[in-house]
């Protein structure tokens, strides 16, 4: 027979111990699904050049518009802004909702989640591990695909200046400071389709529903965002200020939309997120 | 082409900004689950029109005036309140300022707003803000004010009144304020100080002033701004009085009234009224024949600068001792920035204060809704503090967009627009003049050519549209040959430009004059040239050297323009010879145009503060109140664990000998449905129990309570004494594999192992993974995928998993399944020696030889209730009957008698043998006499077993 604590858990438990993060992050970094995902946030950029490369002649010229492709290819750093906007609305949506949303459905459609609650993992700290877990996988997705589009784009384009599309430049260092910035926002705001993603995840077994359904709310709102009629409804929308950090190319910046964008993420996430621990802990593990 | 998308991001809608108070607020009262979105409420007031036609002027040129008052529901006889008279802007009626009189009738002021004469419903002809007529009537107004009980007086006569208006109403502000000394306040917006020296513009020459936009006022000569000109009267001869341009008002939308040409009685027709009707619609006829004149000749004469000055409060600003709040747009072609400069140093100098405000918008374009909103609010305030003494002094200050690189209207696509903050004007009353920065240019001496008839001519400006560049997307046209340019060196750092800056030209013409057109370009590295705003400066020139090796400076102010250049770009002076929106002499001509010696750009520069720099400090303030959020949260869950654990420290002390007890357990659903009902039991240590029932009878879901996955709605669990609540630590001792295996199936069954353990955080020795590998007896393949593993050999690898670190209380429910013989055999060795280590084992089945062959105690179930319990003996053993099969079954008659007499029994025949119910008799004393009798016994089995005894329990037997 084991020796037994106080609390009457065996020698050697510890709650605070349970399902570390690390030991969370193996579990996840053994999925192909996750291998597969941060092998794209690298192929993406590397396709992209590619593109660019192929098509850099003709169209380019007799487009007057004012746009990122248009100064794309003039650095690396633009290289890495035009990713960042290419991949803002659809991609990274979809990369943080997978994370978020796949997280907790995936063990409950395994069958794992059970045994993981019987360890026992309390169940705030399981769902709080899997939440910082599926942020910081998140969040080094997007970095790949930054880091990626910055290294790769400067081969390809020179390790040059940021050229916005209004003709000014950004020196480098300047401009790496704002894509951090930039980065940094994007992570923050793309919270808000993760933590829904999260609350899905906690409420359904199939991992399919919680990021499809998240995926999808995002993009309702997104097509509602284009209905003129609805005016200042849209800036309470989940997806209001998703560009906002192309704000931080301009001098000097001005950071009211990020700032509003930032707070509004924010008591999203928050409210989504305390949806999922209520949720969670109420609810009766059936699967 | 393919379309392509582009950095085109909707700009923030208008209450964008105001609502992130309300969402931080929100976010600090952490209120997460019911967010109040403030609505951005006004305490509106509930304000009533009254509508009336006021007389003003005698005579030939008395009018009807079409008024309306908004008086708010707080301005009665016995609280009266302070008016304010907005007037509309050219093209405009009383209509086109409703808005804005809804807005301070709202406030708390009495708001009169007219038509002015010859527009709207108002009768009478347009004398372009002339003091005679339509300043006049201003006082008339005020007039009509004084005598309403609700309007605060200052005296008899004497109403506590404010003007306010754009452009052609900003201009009868000012008149008035000069005019009439009863105003106390006035607000005139994007207005003209000279409308000489604004259609007639000549920025050559020595300027009278240090302030930042100070621009020559235009002496004999000026360039005839026939575009603009063209627009604005073309307003004003309509007969429709509709605005041409929504611009001219300010971008309201002036809704036509039923104006109409003035009432001609045919009986005295005249030609010369019809003509005057017809060309002239409702200008005065001296208004009507300069302009005619001058659109006609391009040229200012004596005559028409009469009337112009007449209609300027340049002459009169020294009467102006009303608080004056000057606000002029950056975007704007017709009253450009030096406009509002003159009018501030005029009123100035009287001591009178004076703010000015320069905001992102004008003429050429209609500003944000938020900057719009932002400017109501600038005049509101002016207005509480000015006629009420509420509110903050809003003091003498300088406000202006923050400069940025972007041309024109390009700014929008970045969105965002922010203001900077001086204490005071530059070069007005104490204040420090001007600031200037001085940019070496360099450039030769250029020939510049004007075309005959003054075309083809640069395209800078198109008039309510503001830069080409911007409307077009493309650069200005500048026609080669026909102009100068003068560069800077590519600057070191960012130059921000706020005012008009000046510089020192050559100039030569063969005729002694000169008709030119200065414009301050900015250039991109890569050669791409910004005009900002699309601003020009033109210039009339005269008395000029005729040889081009003499030639004549002459000092140029260019137009006053809020731009930064930035780190990499050259600052061009550009002087070109045509320009398609003012009149240029018909005659062709060479000019020479070079820098005068040692000339440099002089760029005024203001040194402002960016409002609301919380910008940087409110990003503190969030961090702040997220890491306070984050410690609040650290010290709650503590708090809350801490309680947990006095919660869990009552202990049942007869725990350890009994490791599980279900104390009236039952679990109803919401639906109605109760999967166990008042199930009591215990298990006592080194037990192996079993859970016997038919499916759904509640087994797996007792299961799933005692791992604290459901809550039960009555009753309790209790685990080594502790009760089994989610998470309870004491589930640490237990072990279990309950319906499907768990596994991930990605990964090999060692991985999913050695995983399942470090997700318990408990040290690696303990997990004892050698004893549970060789129980699920994988071998190589423990190293395969899950996936390609058959059913049986997943459920070996998850009852490894479950008795991982040996737990004293192993759960397994149906563990058989799709085992074969030989490993449900071993299995059923396992458990049993598990058990001899005086742990306990909880196995469920619907298999009764299962539970018969592997448990020592079992609990039968059915239907949610526990319907039987004790050792498998005492289940089987009530009643005993045994089958009795003969070597020979025609011994069975004989067999029937020898039986039939044995105390007790009863004999019964079937297909398989004999039944035999023993009664008293055992089993040894049947055996006994059946051999005695010389009968062969094949086989003697239990015929009673736990099927039965099963059956007839849960009431299926019958």
């Amino acid at each position: 027979m084991s020796t037994v604590q106080s609390t009457g858990a065996v020698a050697g438990y510890r709650p605070e111990r349970t399902l570390r993060l690390s030991v969370e992050l193996r579990r996840q970094f053994k999925r192909r699904r996750t291998i597969g995902v941060f092998a794209l946030m690298v192929a993406l950029p590397l396709l992209l050049i590619a593109a660019l490369q192929l098509g850099a002649s003709e169209d380019a010229q007799s487009n007057s518009r004012l746009n990122l492709v248009d100064v794309a290819t003039s650095s690396g750093l633009n290289f890495t802004l035009f990713v960042l906007f290419a991949t803002t609305s659809f991609f990274l949506v979809v990369v943080y909702a997978l994370f978020f949303g796949d997280t907790v459905a995936s063990e409950a459609q395994w069958g794992s989640l059970r045994y993981a609650l019987a360890t026992p993992v309390p169940r705030m700290r399981l769902l709080r591990q899997k939440w910082l877990a599926a942020l910081v996988m998140s969040v080094a997705a997007l970095l790949t695909v930054t880091v990626v589009a910055v290294v790769a784009g400067g081969i390809a384009f020179g390790f040059e200046d940021i050229q916005t599309p209004i003709g000014i430049t950004i020196g480098q260092g300047d401009g790496l400071l704002r894509l951090a910035g930039m980065v940094g926002y994007l992570a923050v705001h793309l919270l808000v389709v993760g933590t829904l993603a999260f609350w899905l995840s906690t409420v359904t077994d199939a991992p399919l529903a919680a990021v499809g359904g998240s995926v999808f709310t995002m993009f309702v709102f997104a097509i509602l965002d284009q209905v003129e009629q609805l005016g200042s409804v849209r800036d309470y929308f989940p997806t209001a200020e998703e560009f906002a950090w192309t704000d931080l190319l301009q001098t000097p910046v001005d950071s009211g939309d990020l700032y509003r964008g930032v707070i509004q993420s924010l008591l999203y996430a928050a409210v989504f997120t305390a949806l999922a621990f209520r949720h969670f802990a109420r609810r009766d593990v059936t699967s | 082409m393919r379309p392509t998308r582009g950095l085109v991001r909707p700009s923030p809608r208008p209450g964008a900004r105001a609502t992130v108070a309300a969402l931080t607020t929100a976010l600090l009262s952490a209120a997460l689950l019911a967010v109040p979105f403030a609505g951005t409420a006004t305490a509106a007031d509930d304000v009533t029109t009254e509508d009336a036609t006021v007389p003003s002027g005698t005579g030939a040129d008395a009018v009807e005036l079409d008024t309306t008052v908004y008086v708010p529901s707080s301005a009665t006889a016995q609280d009266p309140a302070p008016a304010v008279v907005l007037a509309h802007g050219f093209g405009g009626s009383k209509d086109s300022v409703a808005g804005d009189a809804q807005d301070l009738a709202a406030r708390g002021y009495v708001v009169l707003a007219y038509s002015a004469r010859g527009f709207g419903d108002s009768t009478g002809q347009i004398g372009l803000d002339d003091p005679d007529f339509e300043v006049a009537d201003v006082s008339t107004l005020l007039d009509v004010l004084a005598e309403r009980d609700d309007v605060l007086l200052d005296g008899p006569g004497d109403p506590r009144v404010g003007l306010s208006g754009v452009s052609y109403g900003g201009a009868v502000s000012l008149l008035g304020a000069a005019y009439d000394d009863r105003v106390d306040a006035i607000a005139p917006r994007i207005t003209w100080n000279s409308l000489t020296s604004a259609l007639f513009p000549s920025q050559a020459g020595a300027v009278d002033g240090n302030t930042v936009a100070a621009t020559p006022a235009t002496g004999d000569a000026g360039v005839f701004k026939r575009l603009w000109s063209g627009l604005f009267f073309g307003a004003g001869s309509v007969p429709t009085g509709d605005g041409l341009l929504a611009s001219l008002t300010g971008g309201a939308t002036a809704e036509g009234g039923a104006a109409s040409l003035p009432q001609i009685d045919p009986s005295t027709l005249d030609s010369a009224a019809v003509e005057q009707a017809l060309t002239c619609g409702r200008f005065r006829a001296d208004v009507c024949a300069a302009y005619q004149s001058a659109a006609a000749s391009g040229t200012l004469t004596p005559e028409i600068a009469a009337i112009l000055d007449r209609s300027s409060p340049a002459g009169v600003l020294d009467r102006i001792t009303a608080p004056t709040l000057l606000v002029q747009g950056t975007q704007d072609s017709l009253f450009g920035l030096g406009q509002a400069d003159a009018n501030a140093r005029g009123i100035a100098a009287n001591g009178t204060p004076v703010s000015v405000v320069w905001y992102d918008g004008g003429h050429d374009e209609s500003a944000s809704e938020g900057t719009t909103e932002d400017l109501r609010e600038l005049v509101a305030g002016w207005f509480d503090f000015h006629l009420r003494g509420q509110g903050e002094d809003p003091g003498t200050g300088f406000s202006y967009p923050v400069p940025t690189g972007v041309g024109a209207a390009v700014g929008s696509v970045q969105g965002g627009s922010q203001t900077e903050e001086a204490a005071a004007y530059p070069g007005i009353g104490d204040a420090q003049p001007a600031e200037r920065v001085s940019v070496p240019l360099s450039g030769t001496v250029f020939p510049v050519v004007t075309p005959p008839g003054g075309n083809p001519a640069a395209i800078t400006t198109v008039p309510g549209l503001g830069a080409v560049t911007a409307a077009l997307g493309g650069t200005t046209v500048e026609i080669p040959g026909q102009f100068a340019a003068f560069d800077s060196a590519p600057l070191d750092a960012a130059t921000d430009v706020v005012g008009a800056s000046t510089v020192t030209l050559a100039v030569s013409s063969p005729t002694g004059t000169a008709t030119l057109f200065a414009k301050l370009y900015d250039v991109a590295a890569d050669g791409s040239q910004t005009l900002p705003s699309g601003l020009v400066a033109p210039l009339a020139l005269t008395g000029l050297s005729t040889d081009p090796t003499a030639p004549t400076e002459v000092e140029v102010t260019l137009p006053g323009i809020v731009h930064r250049f930035e780190t990499g770009h050259v600052m061009r002076v550009l002087v070109s010879s045509t320009d398609q929106a003012f009149a240029a002499p018909a005659e062709a001509g060479v000019y020479t145009v070079a820098l005068a010696d040692g000339a440099a750009l002089a760029a005024p520069t203001v040194d402002g503060a960016v409002v609301g720099e919380s910008s940087s400090s409110r990003w503190w303030v969030l961090l702040g109140v997220l890491a306070g959020l984050g410690v609040l949260g650290v010290v709650v869950a503590r708090l809350w664990g801490a309680r947990r654990r006095r919660q869990l420290s009552v202990v049942e002390p007869d725990g350890e000998d009994v490791p599980l007890r279900f104390e009236g357990v039952t679990k109803s659903y919401k639906d109605g449905f109760t999967a166990v009902r008042g199930l009591s039991f215990e298990v006592r240590r080194g037990q192996v129990l079993g859970l016997l029932g038919p499916n759904g009878a509640g087994k797996t879901t007792s299961l799933r309570m005692l791992m604290g996955l459901i809550r039960p709605t009555e009753g309790t669990i209790s685990v080594f004494g502790h009760p089994a609540s989610p998470g309870a630590p004491v589930l640490s001792r237990l072990g279990s594999f309950v319906e499907g295996t768990g596994l991930q199936p990605h990964l090999s069954g060692r991985d999913n192992l050695e995983l399942y353990w470090a997700a318990t955080g408990r040290p690696a020795e303990d997990a004892h993974l050698d004893e549970a590998i060789a129980i699920a007896g994988l071998g190589t393949a423990l190293d395969k995928r899950v996936r390609s593993y058959s059913q049986g050999m997943r459920q070996r690898v998850a009852i490894a998993q479950a008795m991982l670190g040996l737990p004293d209380l192993l759960v397994l429910d149906e563990p058989t399944n799709g085992l074969d013989p030989p490993q449900i055999h071993a299995m059923r060795e396992v458990l049993q020696d598990y058990a001899k280590t005086g742990r306990t084992v909880i196995v469920s089945s619907h298999l009764l030889a299962e539970i018969e062959q592997t448990c020592s105690h079992v609990v039968v179930m059915a239907k949610g209730q526990k319907v039987a319990e004790g050792t498998v003996e005492e289940i089987i053993g009530t009643g005993g009957a045994v089958l009795v099969v003969l070597d020979d079954p025609a011994d069975t008659d004989r067999a029937v008698e020898v039986l039939g007499v044995l105390p007790g029994t009863s004999v019964e025949r079937s297909d398989e043998g004999l039944v035999l119910e023993l009664g008293g008799t055992s089993r040894a004393a049947a055996v006994t006499a059946l051999v005695g009798a010389g009968i062969g016994v094949d086989q003697v089995t239990p015929r009673r077993r736990l099927e039965d005894a099963f059956l007839s329990l849960v009431g299926e037997s019958s």
